[in-house]
Parts: structure tokens; sequence; C-alpha cells
């Protein structure tokens, strides 16, 4: 979708965050503080990555819970739940499989390969 | 009252309260969310305080009975110096034990060379520890909580109203294969790396018993069993052994045959117990209660718990 902003793009904007922390900052400070930065440059990571797959992700995830006939994850966990989709278990599991996978694609790559 | 200050007014309580003259080195340690932790020395030995933060409810709990109960059965604990549980000399409920020392940090147990021993040694002093403490008779500790397990984390998901249709399915499951609960023991609630202190041959002292609680021993088992807490590590118990080192070492000292099926439900139920967890942590951040984004990352790892479910059923369900 088209959008009126400049260069850097967010996740270049992001990017640029992650990459002073790992270079000036985190050489800088305490242990306690190196844990949290890591965190902190994991979280612009991740949101790095969301921005880059997320919209593609979130069509795959439209296209699954149209199979399934819900409108949102509250509504299949619910359906879920109450037994009406008993029926059909198979095809959810591997449709919420997908999703799970997705989630971990922008989360935390890594754990897949384990 | 400045830091300090703080600090300075509770080391005279302490000593009030221990009948020393002298407390020194007062610190405060890393603690959880409903406690704080000091760690302090006086009369040449080093003391842990751990004491209720204020507005939690609930106080202390039965854990200074508990550790006095564990000790008696022959569970590693450290020894408990003074139960402050219904006593207002802190302000809050509290209790002092005496310091262990060991490690408690997974990464440098599963790591250090200092720990090759331990390491070699973690199943059978868990397997016997856990043998010992669900020997105990359940009469000898009064007001433990005593739950389904199930329903008590059907309750937590539903309060948080977040959708998790993987924990919708896996709950299916659990309900449709919960075991026959043969026995009712106390059980940790919390053992896992984090809650040991490990010296160079092995577990020295089991910590951290605020979730002791009344249900079926084997929820102990699976739950040092769970991902989470192999901290990356490759073997199924706490990243350092096998199933069968650690079921032989807890039948050899609890005479009681293990099921791997029953270990395997609670392992399940384990791993979805902390996947709620982590929401629970998340929305700590996103109410306000604790901001801290390093709790709003945890939010993102509950697909991590939702991954392992998946491999852990596979082809079981």
């Amino acid at each position: 979708m088209a959008h009126p902003h400049d260069v850097p793009t967010s996740a270049q904007l992001l990017e640029s965050v992650r990459q002073w922390l790992e270079r000036d900052v985190m050489p800088a400070v305490d242990a306690r503080l190196q844990f949290h930065g890591r965190v902190a440059m994991n979280l612009l990571a991740m949101v790095e990555r969301e921005i880059e797959i997320g919209p593609a992700q979130a069509n795959e995830h439209d296209k699954r819970l149209k199979i399934l006939g819900c409108a949102d994850d509250y509504e299949l966990a619910q359906r879920i739940k109450s037994g009406e989709m008993d029926d059909r278990l198979e095809e959810v599991k591997a449709l919420v499989y997908a999703s799970v996978v997705d989630k971990l694609l922008v989360a935390n790559p890594k754990y897949l390969e384990k | 009252m400045k830091t300090n200050a703080l600090v300075d007014a509770l080391a005279r309580d302490l000593s009030r309260v221990l009948g020393v003259s002298e407390i020194s080195n007062l610190r405060r340690l890393t603690g959880g969310a409903s406690r704080e932790t000091w760690r302090f020395d006086a009369d040449d030995s080093s003391f842990v305080l751990q004491r209720v933060r204020p507005g939690t409810v609930g106080g202390l709990k039965q854990e200074p009975s508990v550790l006095v109960m564990a000790a008696r059965h022959g569970v590693p604990v450290p020894e408990l110096v003074f139960d402050g549980s219904a006593s207002d000399e802190l302000t809050e409920p509290f209790m002092i034990v005496r310091a262990v020392e060991g490690e408690t940090i997974a990464r440098k147990i599963q790591r250090d060379d200092a720990f090759g021993l331990a390491r070699q040694n973690f199943c059978r002093d868990a397997g016997a520890a856990l043998a010992k403490l669900h020997s105990i008779d359940v009469q000898e500790v009064i007001g433990l909580e005593n739950e389904d397990q199930v329903v008590r984390y059907r309750e937590v998901l539903d309060f948080l109203q977040q959708p998790h249709p993987t924990f919708e399915l896996v709950f299916k499951w659990l309900v449709a294969n919960q075991p026959e609960s043969c026995r009712r023991s106390i059980v940790h609630g919390d053992f896992r790396l984090g809650n040991l202190m490990i010296g160079p041959k092995g577990i020295e002292a089991v910590l951290d018993w605020e979730l002791a609680h009344l249900g079926d021993p084997m929820e102990d088992l699976g739950w040092l069993c769970v991902k989470a807490w192999r901290f990356g590590g490759t073997q199924p118990v706490a990243g350092l052994g096998s199933y069968e080192d650690l079921f032989s070492a807890y039948e050899q000292h609890s005479g009681i045959k293990v099921d791997a099926d029953i270990v395997r439900w609670w392992q399940v139920l384990g791993t979805l117990k902390w996947g709620i967890i982590c929401i629970s942590q998340a929305s700590s951040h996103l109410s306000g209660v604790m901001r801290s984004h390093e709790l709003a990352a945890i939010g993102r790892r509950v697909c991590e718990n939702e991954y392992d479910l998946f491999q852990l059923l596979e082809g079981e369900w």
C-alpha cells in the first residue's frame, strides 16, 4: 500500500537503533543491563521481521480462518472450546499449527530449527 | 526514606528479631513477583530473608511449615531459622533461612566445568529429593491448596481473555486423557533449575516452596521435563539427563514404579501452564502492574509453548 514517508523505512529505523545498541551500548554496560539490552535488541529484530513478513502472514491467516468459518482467533478458540469443531479437529489442528509456525517466524525463527 | 535509611532500618529490625548485636552485608537479591529476597551476615553465618511484598494476598502461606517437614524427611532444603509468617516485626510476613552456597543460574550449571559432576548426579539427586518429598504424609502440613490443576489453569486462561486455539485443543486432550490419580502428595510445584541450589556435587537445596500444594506427585516429574526448563539443553530432564535416569532414581527411593505416560500427561499440562503464565506475565506489563520490556517480550514467547505442545502430542492426538 502506498504511503507518504521518506526513507529510512520503519524497519530500517528499527535496525539502526538495534545496531546502535549492539555496537555502542552493550559493550559499555554491566551484565544486568546487557541482559536487558539483549532482550531489547531481540524485540527490535522481532518487529523488523513482523514489518517484513507480517502483511503476507495476515493474508494467510485470513484464508485459514475463512476455511474454518471463523472471523478471528477469539471465535476459533471459543468454537474449539464449545465442541463445535469436534467433527473436524484434524483440519483445525493442521491450520492452527500453520499459524503457530507463522508466529514463530516473527517471534523466534531459530526455535523452528530445534 | 532513602534506600540507605531503609536498609539500615531493616538491619536494626533483623538484629532485634534474631537477638544478635550486628547485621552486616545486608543486600537485596533478585526476587519473585510476590517476594523480596535479602541476604546478610550475622554471627559469622550467612542468612537469607524472604519477605512478602506489600499488597500480596495470602502472605507466606504454608512455606515455613513445608520447609521444616521437608527437612525432617531428608529433602535437602535451607534450614529455617525464624518463622515470621505470623509476625509484624518486619511489617510484612517473612522467614529467615540459613544461606546455602552454590549456583542457581541454569546457563552456568549446564555449561561451567565446575558443575560437571553435579550434572552427572542431577537425575539421581532430583529423583531422590522428589521421592522423599512425595513420601510425606499429606496430613503433616495443614492448609495446603488442593486444586485440580486443569480446572485451575482453565480459569486463569479464561480470566486473561487472550485467544489461543492451540491451548483450547490441548485442554480437550488433557480432559479426555486425564490419568486416574492414585496418590496424593505434597507437590513442590516449581521444581526446576533456577529453584535448585546446585553445588559441585549436585543438588544442595531445593528452594522456592511458595507454590507447594497437594496433588499427584507425578506433577513434579512432568514439570521438570517441560522444554522451557531445559534452557536450550537437548536432554529431557532439565537439559541434563534422561527420563530413564530420573525415573529409576525416583523408583529406587520411593519404591513406586513411575508410569511414563502419566509423567507425559503432566509434562503436557506443564507446557500449557507455562504458556498461560507467559500470557499472564505479559499482561502485567500491558495492564501497568509492572511496566517492563522483559515482561512484554514474554508475551511473544507463548507461541514457543504452543509449538512444544504440537511436538509433544504429534501422532498421539
